[in-house]
């Protein structure tokens, strides 16, 4: 009989789920966006996920044995930096900027603030945003299979209409993962059907948004305007894939609420007044600076608690 | 309408089945008796006796040392070998005082009990004082504190905890099926003490043979009913067991009987039937020894005192290789690191493991998921809390809510990342307290 036996503090037990297990489910969920992007753009759009989810996995392999730290690709966070950082990405833009922006996503945004959990803004989306600063140019032309790439929300903006199925479907021009609804829908559902994600900020995030669009955007309750605002641009893929990075939005639960509250509003504001058709990854990077504000003005009150003060100053 | 619950919790594999089927029996003791004076909160017991005393079975060794104290009776005959410092399956160190086993037990008489409708309120009250009844569930707080609220009458409802949320234990359940008529005769003595109170019986539902059984034994009874809670962990928490019961809320700073509630867990409730009916102190007790580390799992009638090596042979040994062993279940028990240490009245089970989850699980970085919140029953926000503790921030861990935690370790269980936080969660509560202990004392 061994005499050493281990000690440590209650509880003994713990749940199968790991976080990795919840970034293969992420990953899983975005497959859908990913393979109609590939079948929609071409093999370029293969190529460029490739790119960004290599650079971004070496990355962060490099940084940390550099730094001496213990090396965390195993946890698939760096993956999908890298697949969420592609699906950003209009499938003209070159491979080195793939590159670099896997480089920015992963060393910029999320080592130098101390890795995993440490980041304030998502990685993907600082980045996307660092290359439609740089290069905005090469970033906003959506060109694909030499057909001039209007947008859906570009064309709506200059008076154009447009066709609600293709863009549900997805066979619109945009970046390589946020125009299929359909595909990221599919990929939402398997997010909250295996309980990665709760409807609590997507839902309100969209609500907030459809309802400011029916008072701000000019065409009232018209159904398929506000249809083809819900669909178009990156609103689908950034409400229920980024918008919902557990890192950089708030854990109390009226946060979340507030969170989303806060993305629809920017979104609708950047829309229709903004310089641009699109304001989905600005409102979220922006959201991403208010968490540490919510979680402070949202602390919840613990169980028994607000009764009890109230009856105490009575 | 749905089950009786709580908001959060979560539902860890409970392991019932390992012992569920496994009728009570006794484990005879062996070696010397070991009896802590202090087996409860409050002042440790004075002791009685000296090295050399003969004592019997059911003789006080060992007499209050306050009001929230409690007395400390030998469960054998044999004589007093000496009084002093030992260990405690909880990993503390006390006095002690040690009874040679002569293998006679020979029993101490017992007093002559007057029938429960011409004793006095009080007269109950001191019966269960005089016996040393404390929570046996494992808080070990004296019951007779409980059975005397400032306002008596403001007490509208009995619970007895049978809920039995903890994985692995199943003392409780086969008290429900073998001795329900102490459980519905302890609740009687209960409900003379509050006669504007109804007693409630409460039962996860993963135990529907225990609810049918009990649910019979009561049926003719007025004032008692069987409640039915969904089953979850922690629902035998005092303050979730209360909301789940009567709707109401209490926190750190209030007692179930601010809210006009008794709680009592089910082995409590026996232990004072036979105090007060049959005039029996506490000498014994129900101790579920399970998990996958030992060989034969089974439910116990343990003579308090008893080596926990003993009980664990009784079970059929360990197993080799058994990697963890711990007083009471996975989730909020005391991961033993010496086994030779005497069951106390709070031992309500030994679960043995050949595995341990928490060496196999390494803590990675917090990604801030919030699983840990949508487990918390208290409501808080456990990844912040550990985060403001790691960091000593004890102001702003107040801030968050910090002190109401119940140390469940729901947070601890779910967290994809491994991380210990109701462990870090504790130790902050811990030096807050004292800080405050300081403070209070100036």
């Amino acid at each position: 009989m061994n005499d050493l036996r281990n000690v440590s503090s209650s509880p003994h037990v713990r749940a199968a789920e790991s976080s990795a297990d919840l970034m293969r489910w992420v990953l899983i969920a975005l497959l859908p966006a990913a393979l109609f992007g590939i079948w929609h753009f071409g093999p370029k759009a293969l190529l460029l996920i490739a790119v960004t989810v290599l650079v971004c996995v070496a990355s962060e392999y490099l940084y940390e044995k550099g730094m001496h730290k213990p090396v965390t690709i195993a946890d698939g966070s760096a993956a999908v930096t890298g697949l969420l950082l592609a699906l950003n990405l209009p499938v003209g833009a070159p491979w080195w900027m793939a590159v670099l922006g896997g480089i920015f996503a992963i060393v910029v945004v999320k080592q130098l603030f101390g890795g995993l959990g440490q980041n304030f803004m998502n990685p993907a989306l600082a980045a996307r945003c660092f290359l439609l600063i740089s290069f905005a140019g090469r970033l906003t032309d959506f060109t694909y299979d030499a057909v001039s790439g209007a947008t859906p929300l570009a064309a709506m903006r200059a008076g154009e209409s447009v066709d609600l199925t293709s863009m549900f479907l997805g066979t619109t021009a945009g970046t390589i993962g946020e125009t299929s609804a359909a595909a990221i829908l599919l990929g939402a559902v398997i997010l909250l059907a295996k309980k990665v994600i709760t409807l609590r900020i997507p839902g309100i995030y969209l609500l907030t948004f459809v309802i400011f669009m029916a008072l701000f955007g000019g065409h009232g309750l018209d159904l398929s305007y506000l249809a083809a605002q819900l669909f178009g641009g990156g609103l689908m893929l950034g409400a229920w894939f980024m918008a919902t990075d557990y890192v950089t939005s708030p854990i109390t639960p009226a946060g979340q609420v507030v969170y989303g509250v806060c993305l629809g509003l920017l979104t609708g504001v950047f829309r229709c007044f903004g310089a641009s058709a699109e304001g989905v990854s600005y409102a979220i990077i922006l959201s991403n600076l208010l968490v540490p504000l919510i979680e402070r003005i949202t602390i919840p009150a613990a169980f028994g608690v607000a009764k009890a003060k109230r009856g105490k100053k009575a | 309408m749905g089950l009786l619950t709580f908001k959060g919790g979560v539902h860890p594999y409970d392991g019932k089945e390992l012992s569920m089927d496994r009728a009570i029996t006794a484990c005879p003791p062996r070696g010397d008796l070991i009896y802590p004076l202090s087996q409860h909160i409050g002042a440790p017991a004075l002791p009685l006796v000296k090295k050399g005393d003969r004592v019997l079975a059911g003789q006080k060794i060992a007499e209050a040392g306050g009001f929230v104290s409690a007395p400390v009776y030998a469960s054998v005959s044999g004589t007093v070998k000496a009084i002093e410092v030992h260990g405690t399956p909880t990993g503390g160190k006390g006095d002690a005082i040690v009874v040679e086993d002569d293998g006679l037990y020979e029993e101490a008489p017992l007093p002559t009990v007057k029938p429960l409708a011409e004793m006095s309120q009080e007269e109950i009250i001191q019966a269960v004082k005089e016996a040393g009844i404390v929570g046996l569930g494992g808080a070990g707080f004296p019951t007779h504190v409980k059975l005397s609220p400032k306002e008596p009458d403001k007490i509208d409802a009995v619970l007895v905890n049978c809920a039995e949320c903890e994985p692995y234990l199943t003392s409780d359940y086969r008290l429900m099926l073998e001795r329900p008529e102490k459980i519905i005769g302890g609740l009687k003595v209960m409900l003379r003490i509050f006669d504007r109170a109804a007693g409630y019986i409460c039962i996860e539902d993963n135990k529907p043979e225990a609810i049918r059984i009990l649910e019979e034994a009561c049926a003719q009874e007025t004032r008692i009913q069987v409640r039915v809670l969904k089953t979850k962990y922690p629902q035998g928490a005092e303050r979730m067991l209360i909301h789940a019961v009567t709707g109401r809320n209490l926190n750190s700073t209030m007692l179930p009987a601010d809210v006009g509630c008794i709680v009592d867990n089910c082995d409590t409730v026996c232990a004072i039937y036979d105090a007060v009916i049959l005039g029996k102190p506490l000498i014994s007790r129900v101790v579920t020894v399970s998990g996958d580390g030992v060989a034969s799992p089974g439910n116990f009638e343990c003579r308090i005192g008893t080596n926990v090596g003993v009980l664990l042979e009784a079970a059929g040994g360990l197993k080799d290789g058994a990697k963890k062993v711990i007083a009471g279940g996975p989730m909020m028990g005391f991961a033993m690191y010496d086994l030779d240490v005497p069951t106390t009245k709070t031992t309500s089970a030994i679960t043995c493991f050949l595995h341990d989850a928490v060496e196999e699980s390494p803590s990675t970085a917090c990604i801030n998921c919030g699983r840990c919140v949508n487990a918390c029953s208290e409501g808080l926000v456990p990844a912040r809390l550990s985060q403001f503790a790691e960091k000593g921030d004890l102001e702003t861990f107040e801030k968050w809510h910090g002190m109401e935690c119940v140390e469940c370790g729901c947070c601890s269980y779910v967290c994809p990342a491994k991380r210990p936080l109701a462990q870090v969660i504790r130790n902050a509560r811990r030096m807050a307290m004292a800080a405050r202990k300081k403070q209070g004392g100036r």
